[in-house]
């Protein structure tokens, strides 16, 4: 049986709308009558619009910029360039600050900014754009490992002064971190068979449907207030005021609405040029990008090429894994560092290896820049040690389930990083129990009136009536951290108000919580009704004039924000109660001896005694307090051994991935992908279910179709657009049944475990592993295309 | 140029159209209708899926010279146009008062209280199909312009009437509970 505790919720559970109920989403009435505003939706009167000139290759020197026909646009109102910047601060970035606002000189990368326009319709601002005259000297490029570190390779940055510089092998790699336990030379003498494979792992997307767009407005102090979507409202801050030349306070941020993110709104987009705009021409300026130009406006997830050996005794027991990991960072560092980290520290993934030696790495190259995406540097490795696991079972003549299982980590497991796994770690029950799931029924496409080709593979191609087509099954399970990690100050901020409005008690929670569709403004309002007993809560727009929330990532939004909004709470429920004492406290004896709630609007004893009405403890007085909450430290890891206390929570996800594979094409059905996973307390199962559904349908992505071409010759993206970068649709994406465990951790709010990432890591291997099955090919990289089932 | 056309049953007209500009550029920055959103302008996504005169289109790929005189219904509409479907009694539709019982509960914010909403609207709603709801007008007006002529569809037939309308967000599944809700609270209605 899993270790764990239930989750004890100091406050009752009598208050209506709170936490574990499946309340429904405060904005979706306003998203389901086409009233939310996003980012891409702001107007305002006397706007302009921007556009970004992109650089039209991947690597070169700038030789002119001519400016003056675009200038001469009828509409146009500006046109800047590198010198048109108005401060000696001209580069931002997420932890280096190699990232110019406009191409300085050269460029790194395809579709790099070089000049921007304001103009009073789109298409003018656009046609301005392709007026100006720019003469690149292209130079050679940088595209993979070899030609990063060859001998006489060009550096992507010269005269690097970064915190990393110092413990890297070559100027072109961003990042490197080994992780070393044990000895594996001397485990591998234990092994009975060894396994070594090679993966790799293609460019994935982000693909979020609200395009990068935003409004900057000129303020009459010389200020300008910019309405964005975004990740993490004061990470922009800190980035975009310095280049602008203005003291923080004079930017101020409002989150607009946000379609989507996954890790793609991290890094800055639109936000610093229309603010540069918008402070040269007085004018509202409003960017938004087109679906082509989002491809090159955002990071996207690292390709990844991944050697690993594992090695097991006869009885099925790892004896080591010794891997290396190489990310593909392009031309600016964005997060990659990070994602290193993350690579290497949960590269063995969630199994007891006693013996590792493992090394990640980012290199600097030509090609797009990389960052977060959902997973961040786990999804990779989870691919390739899932694949071996695979590997290994096959050559001991063991189940892959049970091979795992044998192997699983549980809490107390050591990390690679000698950090102990201090809270549950179902692994191998989670595998059992989506091993458990009912099987989909075989040749469900049949039906009395013939083939239902909907649900075959090909779909609606008419490719096949069934022949060809073998199913296959397989499984995988993953570990990804939750929160910032490696000695990060990660922490969030809530303000939170009570007071009686029209007779009610009410609750207002005001953060800085970046909302972009996960739910977390649900989350809120269930908190501050369980903790406070109102059944009104109000949620503030989230923007910079409350502290940090955080970013939007990681999975840690509910743990820290949530955190957060729970700590406030708290504090102001002390003080009501406080209050109720000083009124009320000579009437009842309860008020000095009992353990006092507040519950559907009244002070309760825990007895369920009615002390009071929160309206006459609260009068015309409000109380209101802002405070910080932080997770507990973490540590970073040691540059040489990797060893170090350098994460706050694990969060763990396993799949059953159930396909048919036309083998004569090499076309592929997923028809079902099981997941089951650990959430340590659902706060909202209905919520919780939607996460799970959309990671893992992120994850069949990655498996069968997403990947962003570049061309290894030029470094030039081939297929930035909807047509040519595919996304799976609804006749593409399968049943996703989700069994989930509730196991408390006893460090979190409620002993929540973040959710958001897990189920994209197993998804992908389960669905490589299930067509493996299928197809008895080895399959190692992803995406599959029909090319690599046929052979053709 | 100008061009006059009724939206969501109200006569509109448009000046000053640049003849490159789409019938989703007009609705979004010229007649104040947002609600049809912008994911790829090229006919991928789905998610400016407007109905002109009753069929669903991609409204990016329309040029506004091209709706003169039409009928386009958008996400803002909706309910109205579902409202009228239910009076006319004749596709099976689900009364206004009806719908109203379905009112989402736990509303945390005084906006968009009290509105409205057609059976499709108020079912993404409770089945969890809204998360970033980017996504989410485009598919409210395909889903309901196929159960307005397929009200007990299957789940092959909602795939295949959703296939133009791409989610990144929710993996689909709360997509289809919402559309077999709203089938089902339709057929009840009747």
């Amino acid at each position: 049986m899993p270790n764990g505790v239930p989750t004890k919720i100091t406050q009752g559970s009598r208050t209506k709308g709170g936490i574990g109920e499946s309340t429904l989403r405060p904005d979706g009435i306003l998203k389901v009558t086409g009233e939310f505003a996003y980012s891409s939706d702001m107007w305002h009167e006397d706007m302009l619009w921007g556009q970004i000139l992109r650089s039209t290759v991947a690597h070169a020197e700038i030789v002119s910029i001519d400016t003056g026909e675009a200038l001469a646009t009828p509409g146009v109102y500006a046109v800047m360039t590198y010198d048109d910047l108005p401060t000696e601060v001209k580069n931002y970035g997420l932890e280096i600050q190699d990232t110019p606002v406009l191409a300085h000189g050269k460029v790194r990368h395809h579709g790099e900014p070089v000049a921007i326009v304001a103009a009073d319709h789109p298409e003018t601002a656009r046609r301005a754009a392709a007026r100006i005259r720019v003469e690149y000297r292209e130079l050679p490029v940088i595209t993979d490992e070899a030609s990063a570190t060859a001998p006489e390779a060009p550096l992507v940055h010269e005269n690097r002064t970064d915190h990393h510089i110092g413990h890297v092998p070559h100027p072109n790699i961003v990042h490197r971190q080994p992780i070393v336990r044990g000895d594996v030379a001397e485990a591998r003498g234990r092994a009975d068979v060894i396994v070594r494979g090679e993966y790799h792992f293609g460019m994935q997307d982000q693909a979020f449907l609200g395009p990068e767009s935003g409004l900057a407005v000129p303020a009459e102090d010389g200020g300008v207030d910019l309405y964005v979507a975004t990740q993490w409202l004061h990470s922009d801050l800190r980035q975009i005021a310095p280049v602008l030349g203005l003291p923080p306070e004079k930017v101020r941020m409002t989150l607009s609405g946000v379609g989507g993110a996954f890790g793609g709104r991290e890094d800055l987009s639109m936000q610093i040029h229309a603010c540069l705009l918008a402070l040269r021409t007085g004018k509202p300026v409003k960017i938004v990008y087109n679906r082509f130009e989002s491809f090159f406006g955002h990071v996207h997830r690292h390709p990844a090429k991944l050697y690993y050996e594992h090695g097991a005794t006869r009885e099925g027991k790892l004896t080591h894994v010794k891997c290396r990991i190489v990310l593909d960072g392009g031309a600016y560092a964005s997060a990659s560092p990070a994602v290193v980290g993350n690579a290497s520290s949960l590269g063995v993934g969630p199994y007891v290896v006693d013996d590792v030696d493992i090394e990640a790495v980012a290199l600097y190259t030509n090609n797009p820049p990389c960052g977060a995406m959902r997973g961040f540097g786990a999804v990779q490795a989870c691919f390739a040690y899932e694949a071996q696991m695979d590997k290994v079972a096959k050559e001991l003549g063991m189940d892959p389930v049970e091979f795992r299982q044998l192997n699983a980590m549980e809490q107390g497991t050591l990390m690679p990083t000698g950090q102990p796994v201090d809270s549950p770690a179902p692994v191998a029950e989670l595998l059992r129990r989506v091993k458990a799931m009912p099987m989909p029924p075989e040749r469900q496409w049949e039906s009395s009136e013939g083939p239902d080709v909907r649900q075959l593979p090909g779909g609606l191609s008419n490719t096949t009536h069934g022949e060809g087509v073998v199913r296959g099954v397989g499984y995988a399970v993953g570990i990804k951290n939750v929160g910032f990690s490696e000695g990060f100050d990660d922490y969030s901020t809530a303000k939170v108000r009570m007071e009686v409005i029209a007779g009610e008690p009410v609750a207002t929670v005001h953060t800085a919580m970046a909302e972009v569709g996960q739910g977390g403004v649900t989350v809120h309002a269930q908190i501050a009704r369980t903790e406070l007993g109102v059944g009104r809560v109000t949620i503030q727009p989230a923007d910079t004039q409350v502290g940090s929330a955080g970013s939007t990532s990681a999975s840690r939004q509910t743990y820290l924000t949530g955190g957060a909004v729970k700590h406030a709470c708290e504090l102001v429920r002390e003080e009501v109660l406080d209050k109720g004492r000083r009124k009320f406290g000579s009437y009842h004896p309860a008020w000095a001896t009992a353990e006092l709630l507040l519950e559907r609007g009244k002070v309760v004893t825990d007895a369920g005694e009615v002390l009071a009405d929160l309206v006459d403890v609260l009068g015309d007085e409000a109380v209101e307090l802002e405070r910080e909450w932080r997770h507990r430290p973490t540590e970073p890891f040691d540059l040489r051994t990797g060893q170090g206390n350098g994460h706050v929570q694990y969060s763990f996800a396993a799949h059953r991935a159930v396909v048919e594979v036309d083998t004569e094409l090499g076309l592929v059905k997923v028809v079902e992908l099981a997941c089951a996973q650990d959430v340590g307390k659902a706060l909202n199962p209905l919520s919780v279910a939607g996460q799970i559904q959309g990671g893992t349908t992120q994850g069949l992505g990655i498996a069968v179709m997403e990947e962003i071409v570049v061309d290894p010759r030029t470094a030039k993206v081939k297929n930035p657009s909807f047509t040519d970068y595919l996304i799976p649709t609804i006749l593409d994406t399968p049943t996703i049944p989700v069994d989930v465990l509730e196991l408390a951790d006893i460090n979190a709010p409620y002993g929540l475990r973040g959710i958001g990432e897990a189920p994209t890591l197993s998804s992908t291997p389960a669905v490589l592993a299930a067509i493996r099955d299928a197809t008895g090919l080895e399959l190692n990289r992803t995406p599959v295309r029909p090319e690599h089932l046929t052979g053709t | 140029m100008r061009v006059n056309f009724t939206v969501n049953g109200r006569p509109q007209e448009a000046d000053d159209v640049w003849e490159g500009e789409s019938l989703l550029y007009v609705l979004r920055e010229r007649l104040g209708l947002p609600g049809s959103k912008n994911a790829c302008e090229q006919g991928e996504c789905g998610s400016c899926t407007v109905r002109l005169d009753g069929l669903p289109v991609c409204s990016c790929l329309v040029a506004a010279g091209q709706v003169e005189g039409r009928e386009v219904v958008t996400v803002e509409g909706l309910a109205d146009h579902a409202g009228q479907r239910a009076c006319g009694s004749d596709a099976g539709g689900t009364s206004l008062d009806e719908a109203k019982q379905w009112q989402a509960e736990g509303a945390d914010s005084q906006a968009g209280e009290g509105v409205e909403l057609s059976p499709i609207q108020q079912a993404f709603i409770d089945a969890g199909a809204v998360q970033c709801g980017f996504c989410t007008p485009g598919l409210l007006v395909a889903a309901d312009e196929m159960l307005e002529h397929n009200p007990d569809p299957s789940d092959a037939d909602i795939r295949e009437a959703l296939s133009g309308n791409l989610c990144r967000c929710t993996g689909y599944e709360k997509i289809m509970d919402a559309v077999r809700l709203a089938a089902a609270r339709q057929s009840e209605g009747v």
